[in-house]
């Protein structure tokens, strides 16, 4: 039987060796490593993988052109639901979605199905050459995009396979918004994969604009009402960082995930032949347990700095991805659970010479079904650093709720938007971590794609009203 | 792209340029500012924006030299372009909200050190050409070292000082506008203080004994500009603001300066290191 085979082990950098460089950890699947995982899926009827994938990718199929040696096809079967198959392969929380469904996972382990992705999307990269380019007749219609972020390029792509004459407008200087400021080049190779994902985008006729603040440089409005846009997407992302509120949190060597991160990957500096500073001491905390949390220890660790993780409930609620978790610890990150800060400590010239915690214990269940964690009173001690990060989470900045009028956004700063992105203005449209907050690339994916069709309904309405 | 119009030298190391870049000359406001990337391996960095012209499409920038990243920019010639010239970012001044009626009752005093003159300028001439004439001190370490003075004149009622005595009074910013308040009648009701972390300290302790509402212009470290990263970050009447969405300008009176200076100087103690003079990735 097929399914006796045991999961196929991805070849990744050794520890020691990655710990100190900045290339990508794992090798993913050669042909024929990808072949024979392919080949222990049972092809499911009703399969579980994909209603618990986010975007229903029909996962059983392409795992079937795999097995079948039928690249070509796998990567249409992708294409139908997903435009990032390279980055969502990497990135997504597989065990907690397609792969903690997989009927094998019950009794042994789930098919890797989050490799085989990769290893389609890498695929379609090397030979976009050979895959047929669509034919679009441009029907006349602009479309203005916020944002070059999953969401972004989703809802762009998909626009402009309709024939739409679409534009993306970026803030910063690079295009792919957390894929290129957020998640290291570690985990998830900018211009070997990211780049070339953009350049797909691209290809189809989508134009992008850098270096423009929707909102300062122009605004909403504008775009609709001066420079000939019939409707709007807003994927703007969740990019406004949180901090604790605790004493100390200005002192010198104290950053936020987001600040420690751009500076390592947007600005590369951690290349000396870029110009951007980044500081990492001699050791960091880093305060937090999700994904950003692993990325930002993980690059002060590859910095040079010992690098602890303190987050204040126990392991088996790490929000972060398991596979990064591993691989902290493999990489000798240091994890510090049932641990809060209280205080940040500063020596006479006002720089972190350490950070005050308190241990916690498990208490009843939160809202969000985790044990919501408690002080165990008396128990604060210090640990000494240098740096003290902050991965605490995000929320949407509010620059475009504050200059598009009559966009309405809920208590937490999101963007309202129903189901397909529609907003509570006219031609307007949002989606990705700008209305839900900071989620996954999967879902931001999903919502652009969503929102294109929404767009596209409603312009083709419009004609008719008119 | 973001090409270099003009460049000129207003004072040693101090350079002004010209710079087209149309999307942001059209939305630009007096105390507003962009974030310009020299080079594919530039940091980004904040610069006030000076003046702009709507019809040429071009923004005024003036750099002064203090560390590698500005000298790269003052550096660049006449018909070079900048990768990244992006804005206009933060608010614009408070004064531009103000109804027409009240803003014409206003009596308002600017005081500029520094490099800080020129972001000043497009605020004096906004005010100029909405019927209001300003006071404007400048400081100067020495004569040399004056720079837009010339430009000020056509647009506000300008007064010098020198450290040195070498040019108008003999003495700080804060000595002039003493001098002005208590021995040539002069009375506000509003102040500007750009220049400086140092110098808007201590010209807004005058303002505070005097009792004049003062705003500062903060030229924070920043990294995106935009409110994605909180390296600009200041406390300002205990609160922690982040300079490039919130200010740039702030309650000159509530600003905790000390934290302000020591944040603005995180990387001078730990400078990049470069790859001619050291190759680790410790940044020791
Ligand atoms: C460090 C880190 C690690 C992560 N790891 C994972 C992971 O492993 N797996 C996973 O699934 N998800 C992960 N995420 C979350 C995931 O990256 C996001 O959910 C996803 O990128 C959201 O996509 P988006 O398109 O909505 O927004 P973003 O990717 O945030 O893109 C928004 C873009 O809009 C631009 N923008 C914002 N405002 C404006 C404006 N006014 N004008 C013009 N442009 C503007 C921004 O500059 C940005 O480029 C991680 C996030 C971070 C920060
Ligand atoms: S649940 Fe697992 S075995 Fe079944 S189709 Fe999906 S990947 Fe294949
Ligand atoms: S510069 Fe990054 S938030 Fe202000």
């Amino acid at each position: 039987m097929a399914n006796r085979i045991p999961r196929v082990p991805v070849r990744e950098q050794d520890p020691q060796v990655r710990a100190t460089n900045f290339e990508e950890v794992c090798y993913g699947y050669n042909s024929e490593e990808a072949t024979l995982e392919a080949s222990r899926c049972l092809n499911c009827k009703n399969p579980r993988c994909v209603s618990s994938c986010p975007v229903h990718i029909n996962i059983p199929e392409f795992i079937r052109h795999i097995a079948e040696g039928d690249l070509k096809s796998a990567a249409a079967t992708i294409a139908a639901d997903s435009s990032l198959p390279s980055v969502c392969g990497r990135v997504c929380p597989q065990e907690s979605q397609c792969e903690g469904s997989c009927v094998l996972g019950i009794k042994s382990e789930s098919v890797a199905i989050g490799k085989l992705e990769r290893f389609v999307g890498d695929w379609a990269i090397a030979n976009s050459g050979d895959l047929p380019k669509p034919e679009i007749i441009s029907n006349g219609k602009k479309v203005a995009i916020v944002g070059s972020g999953p969401a972004g390029l989703a809802c762009a792509s998909d626009l402009a396979r309709l024939g739409y004459e679409v534009k993306i407008f970026e803030a910063l200087h690079e295009v792919g918004g957390v894929l290129v400021y957020g998640i290291p080049e570690f985990r998830l190779p900018k211009e070997r994969i990211v780049a070339k994902e953009v350049d797909a985008v691209r290809r189809l006729g989508v134009e992008i604009e850098t270096d423009v603040i929707v909102g300062r440089t122009m605004t909403i409005d504008d775009l609709l009402d001066n420079q000939g846009y019939d409707a709007v997407f807003i994927g703007s992302g969740a990019g406004l960082p949180r901090f604790m509120g605790i004493d100390g949190e200005n002192l010198n060597g104290v950053f936020s995930a987001n600040e420690f991160l751009t500076r390592a990957n947007l600005m590369h500096a951690y290349d000396d032949s870029f110009d951007t500073p980044i500081y990492t001491g001699k050791k960091v905390v880093v305060v937090g347990g999700g994904n950003v949390a692993m990325d930002a220890v993980r690059t002060a660790c590859r910095l040079g700095a010992d690098s602890v993780i303190v987050y204040r409930r126990s392991e088996a609620e790490l929000p972060a991805r398991v596979e990064e978790v591993h691989h902290a610890k493999q990489e000798g990150i240091e994890f510090k659970m049932l641990t809060n800060p209280v205080r940040i400590l500063g020596d006479e010239k006002g720089w972190v010479r350490g950070i005050e915690c308190v241990e916690m214990e498990l208490g009843e269940p939160d809202e969000s079904g985790r044990r919501s964690p408690v002080k165990k009173e008396g128990s604060n001690f210090e640990i000494d650093c240098d740096v003290v990060i902050m991965a605490l989470g995000t929320s949407p900045n509010p620059l475009i709720k504050s200059t598009t009028k009559g966009l309405e956004t809920n208590r937490r700063g999101c963007i309202v938007a129903d189901e397909d992105g529609r907003t509570s203005r006219k031609g307007v449209f949002a989606g990705g971590d700008a209305v839900t907050g900071a989620a996954t690339v999967i879902l931001a994916m999903g919502a652009g794609r969503k929102a294109a069709k929404a767009i596209d309904e409603y312009l083709n309405n419009q004609v008719c009203e008119s | 792209m973001f090409e270099i119009v003009s460049k000129r030298e207003l004072a040693p190391n101090i350079v002004e340029m010209k710079v087209y870049a149309p999307r942001v000359a059209s939305s630009a406001l007096p105390g507003q500012f962009v974030i310009v990337r020299t080079d594919r391996t530039g940091e980004r960095i904040p610069l006030t924006i000076c003046d702009y012209d709507t019809d040429k499409g071009t923004v005024t920038i003036v750099t002064q030299a203090v560390g590698h990243s500005s000298r790269k920019i003052i550096d660049m010639a006449e018909g070079d372009t900048f990768a990244d010239f992006a804005g206009p970012l933060g608010c614009p001044s408070d004064l531009l909200d103000l109804p027409e009626e009240e803003l014409k009752k206003k009596r308002i005093l600017f005081v500029a050190g520094g490099v800080g003159t020129a972001p000043v300028y497009p605020q004096v001439k906004w005010l100029k050409e909405h019927g209001v004439d300003a006071d404007v001190v400048i400081g100067a370490k020495t004569k040399d070292l004056f720079t837009y003075v010339d430009e000020m004149k056509t647009v506000g009622n300008v007064y010098l000082c020198t450290d040195d005595g070498s040019e108008g009074f003999h003495g700080m910013v804060t000595g002039l506008m003493k001098d002005l308040i208590d021995n040539r009648g002069k009375e506000y009701d509003h102040c500007v203080i750009i220049g400086p972390m140092i110098m808007m300290k201590f010209a807004a302790l005058t303002t505070k004994e005097y009792g004049i509402p003062t705003v500062v212009s903060l030229n924070a470290l920043m990294v995106d500009g935009t409110g994605m990263c909180g390296a600009c970050r200041v406390t300002v009447d205990g609160q922690t603001r982040f300079t490039c969405v919130e200010g740039p300008e702030f309650d000159g009176h509530k600003v905790d300066f000390d934290e302000a200076m020591r944040r603005q100087n995180m990387y001078r103690d730990h400078k990049k290191t470069h790859p001619e003079t050291h190759n680790c990735k410790c940044n020791g």
